[in-house]
């Protein structure tokens, strides 16, 4: 007989290894349906190594990919660190490109010196806010925020259609639903000539090191922490929850619209309503498997950015399916969350005395 | 004092040698022990003596390393018990209650005390004759409980009641109670024990697990003692006093704190005409008057459920007033928040430590200063002074003796004493004028609980006031200056300081 026990401790080793096994076993089991579409197996994982680190533009493409992964996966770990189940980081993604868009199309015509910090505090504020509205209602309320936060994406990307077929739509723009393109003062600079990285990465990258920081050796991490950990005593330890959990909402909204303003003043240049496949839903996966800690985000994102990118170049290598991407990184949220129960538990072999059974 | 039973009588449960090790720590030793039939065997020994881990393992909840258990079968033949097994275990009519209660708390008491019991492929539920049948026990055992309210809205003591209805229910042959008497007043634990002799006549053997050495020289044929997990005394209850088996217990003789008498200063906390919501009527103030002084020590009896939440809750700042004042050294407390409570110097000693005392997720030393993180030691521009932090934490975890795995490991891995301990620390090192200790020593070992006495002792010496919140009338009646009974929300000075005259107060029954 086998019976789970609660382990005592987790140590340091289950803590960093379980994300990184999860990482590995997800990526093997990807064998299975490229086995049942006919490709082999060695050639394809081939492909996808080389789609990522095979050239200089490869990695580069990588990394462009992970830098609005990063965002919204800090979004979701901030806020998860709280017990605020922020699931809108989608929407909030929207907003801040819409806030970029508003400021950036030409409304203030100054230097980049200028115009970059507008667009990035005008994208923050419009992220925060749609996150903001939600917190509003659970703290006051009592909604549950995991309701909210998910249909708010929807509502905000039919407000987003409307803006791009109304108020932000490009006049230059042919009839698509598009917004006027940045001032191209308003871009960040890009990292490498004729790649599309671009600054957005290192500011991502900064922004995980300041939370990081902010989470372990500052006062408002530490109140972060107690709510989500324990709200009752972080309360009678004189904690204001509330408040604590509106400055996560606020910081996470923000986060996630970073990753707005980084796609569209970055990359882009413009908005759409396809700016975003999914990085907001993907941020939570992001997040899980970087254990909720800030640092563990960027390599997490990477992880991600590089199934998605590494997976792209097979499929169009191989002739397989391109899904199997999110076959690959839904398998390594499941790993993940599998993980963390093997973290928290051990299987004990029990062994029965025979003469019990007489 | 109750007959010794004969050592003639039938053998219905022997431990023979039961072991068991988490990890390096040693919860038993080679523990053997009998139990004969109608008897009332007392188990003793501080917190972590490896009292309750004996039980689940005969209850099967643990699987020993070494060692075997033998009971009783249908036909009065000791047979081994499967072990590991707690089917095994309630099949052969062993019946357990928790300390911590396992009750489904959205299910009324009757469904509670049906799970598992009913057959699962059954087409209806013969609910009218369990109801008869849990009624009829109730009468014979006095134990009573509303069985139709939701088990999460009755107070602790009534949950208790039903645990033991609960077992009673499975018609078990031996019942092993973890700590009984915890949250009953000294009339209820009367009626309980009163009860349990009743039917130990009619063959029931009862293990009962206790701190309290007074109920256990009272109720109790044998008692056995464990220490550091091994068992190191038994003694029949009728050649044992307290002071022998208090030795058993801590291998010294404990010394008693006696508590020199002071003239109580100025008013330090005053309520006027408070009233505050409960959840439910009885457990809400109405129109409170309180006082307590500087160096006194205030002492709330009561049984548990009679408004004692909602006192700590406006005390603590957890809970906002519907009308009245409370004024802290003087000064009226406006918006009472627990923030505000702690800042008017008010030290707050939870009910529920692991719920309301500590982040068990977080550092020994993270939860040693939550309290003040506006403070300059802790904190400059809102960083975190880790160094003085960590410091500081090892200090007083030496001076208040807090033992654990270390102020950089999660406060979770400490012992129940242990925490309070920490909780101690972090409310004495801002030495508050006026001190809320609720339950201070529930569940803790002699030593633990002698500490917490000391310290509050200390306090009043210092010049604070104390707020004692207890179910326990001996903590009450060895600490406090002046002692005020709960019950239904309102407060009454009692003039006595007789256990039986109390007890009458605490059940509303003043003439």
């Amino acid at each position: 007989m086998i019976r789970i026990e609660p382990r005592q401790s987790s140590s340091a080793l289950m803590t960093y290894g379980i994300p990184v096994f999860s990482a590995v076993i997800s990526l093997l089991l990807a064998a299975i349906p490229l086995t049942l579409s006919g490709a082999p197996i060695g050639a394809s994982y081939f492909e996808m190594f080389k789609g990522v680190f095979g050239s200089k533009f490869a990695f580069s493409e990588m990394l462009t990919r992970a830098t609005p992964l990063i965002f919204t996966g800090l979004a979701a770990a901030l806020a998860f660190r709280a017990r605020l189940w922020n699931i809108g980081a989608e929407g909030q993604l929207y907003l801040g490109a819409m806030g970029a868009v508003a400021v950036g199309t030409g409304v203030f015509d100054v230097s980049g010196m200028f115009l970059i910090p507008i667009i990035m505090v005008m994208g923050c504020a419009a992220g925060a806010s749609g996150m903001v509205i939600p917190t509003v209602l659970k703290t006051k309320f009592g909604a549950d925020e995991v309701v909210t936060t998910l249909l708010l994406n929807f509502i905000i990307l039919f407000f987003l259609q409307y803006m791009l077929e109304g108020p932000l739509k490009d006049p230059m723009g042919l009839g698509w639903p598009q917004s006027s393109p940045i001032l191209d003062q308003g871009m960040l600079p890009t990292l490498m000539d004729r790649m599309r990285i671009h600054s957005g990465l290192i500011i991502a990258l900064v922004c995980a090191v300041i939370a990081q920081f902010m989470l372990v050796r500052s006062v408002w991490g530490l109140k972060l922490r107690a709510i989500g950990e324990n709200a009752s005593a972080a309360r009678h330890a004189g904690i204001r929850v509330n408040r604590t959990l509106m400055s996560a909402a606020i910081v996470s909204g923000a986060l996630a619209g970073m990753a707005g303003v980084s796609e569209v003043a970055g990359l882009k240049g413009y908005l759409t309503s396809d700016l975003s496949p999914g990085f907001g839903y993907t941020g939570i996966v992001v997040a899980m498997l970087a254990g909720l800690s800030p640092l563990g985000v960027v390599a997490a994102a990477i992880f991600i950015a590089s199934v998605f990118v590494g997976a792209d170049s097979m499929s169009r290598a191989m002739g397989v399916s391109s899904y199997l991407e999110d076959l690959v990184v839904s398998t390594s949220l499941l790993c993940v969350l599998l993980g963390g129960f093997f973290a928290r538990f051990k299987f004990v072999r029990v062994t029965q005395k025979k003469e019990v059974m007489q | 004092m109750p007959a010794i039973i004969q050592m003639n009588s039938r053998k219905v449960l022997a431990l023979n040698g039961l072991s068991k090790t988490f990890g390096s720590v040693v919860a038993n030793r080679d523990v053997s022990l009998d139990l004969y039939r109608g008897e009332v065997l007392a188990l003793l020994g501080e917190n972590g003596a490896g009292k309750t881990t004996l039980m689940n393992m005969i209850f099967g909840h643990y699987m020993p390393e070494s060692g075997s258990v033998d009971i009783e079968d249908a036909s009065g033949v000791l047979v081994p018990l499967s072990l590991g097994n707690p089917q095994a275990a309630i099949a052969a009519g062993i019946g357990m209650v928790h300390q911590h209660f396992a009750l489904a708390e959205n299910l009324d008491a009757l469904d509670n005390i049906m799970l598992g019991s009913e057959r699962l492929n059954g087409l209806r539920r013969y609910k009218a004759a369990a109801r008869d049948k849990v009624q009829e026990i109730m009468k014979e055992s006095g134990l009573s409980a509303p069985l139709t309210v939701p088990v999460g809205r009755l107070t602790v003591g009534e949950r208790q009641r039903i645990e033991i209805l609960k077992a009673l229910y499975r018609n078990v042959k031996i019942l092993v109670l973890d700590e009984p008497t915890a949250v009953l007043t000294p009339q209820e634990a009367d009626t309980l024990f009163k009860n349990i002799g009743t039917m130990t006549k009619s063959g029931l053997s009862v293990i009962f697990i206790s701190h309290k050495l007074r109920e256990v020289l009272a109720f109790s044929h044998r008692i056995v003692v464990l220490r550091h997990g091994a068992k190191v005394g038994e003694i029949a209850t009728s050649q044992a006093d307290e002071s022998k088996i208090a030795r058993m217990m801590v291998g010294a003789e404990t010394e008693e704190h006696t508590r020199e008498l002071m003239l109580p200063g100025k008013p330090i906390l005053r309520f006027e005409r408070v009233s505050a919501a409960g959840r439910s009527r009885r457990e809400s103030l109405e129109r409170i008057d309180l006082v307590v002084n500087k160096r006194e020590i205030l002492g709330i009896a009561g049984v548990s459920g009679n408004g004692q939440t909602a006192l700590a809750g406006a005390i603590s700042g957890m809970l906002g007033l519907n009308s009245g004042d409370i004024l802290v050294d003087g000064i009226t407390i406006k918006d009472g928040r627990p923030s505000v409570m702690v800042d008017a110097g008010v030290g707050r000693i939870p009910e529920d430590r692991h719920r309301d005392g500590i982040v068990g997720a977080m550092s020994v030393a993270e939860n040693m200063i939550i309290e003040c993180l506006d403070d300059q030691e802790v904190q400059r521009y809102g960083l975190l002074k880790w160094d003085a932090i960590q410091a500081s934490a090892e200090k007083m975890s030496v001076e208040y003796d807090v033992r654990g795995p270390g102020t950089q490991a999660p406060a979770r891995l400490l012992s129940g004493g242990n925490i309070q301990k920490l909780i101690l620390a972090r409310v004495f090192k801002r030495k508050p004028k006026l001190i809320l200790a609720n339950q201070p020593t529930r569940g803790l070992d002699m030593g633990a609980a002698a500490d917490v006495a000391k310290r509050l002792l200390e306090a009043r010496a210092r010049g604070a006031g104390v707020v004692l919140i207890s179910e326990d009338l001996d903590e009450i009646l060895s600490l406090s200056d002046r002692i005020m009974v709960i019950h239904d929300g309102q407060l009454t000075l009692a003039k006595t300081r007789d256990r039986a005259e109390l007890g009458l107060l605490m059940v509303g029954d003043a003439a």
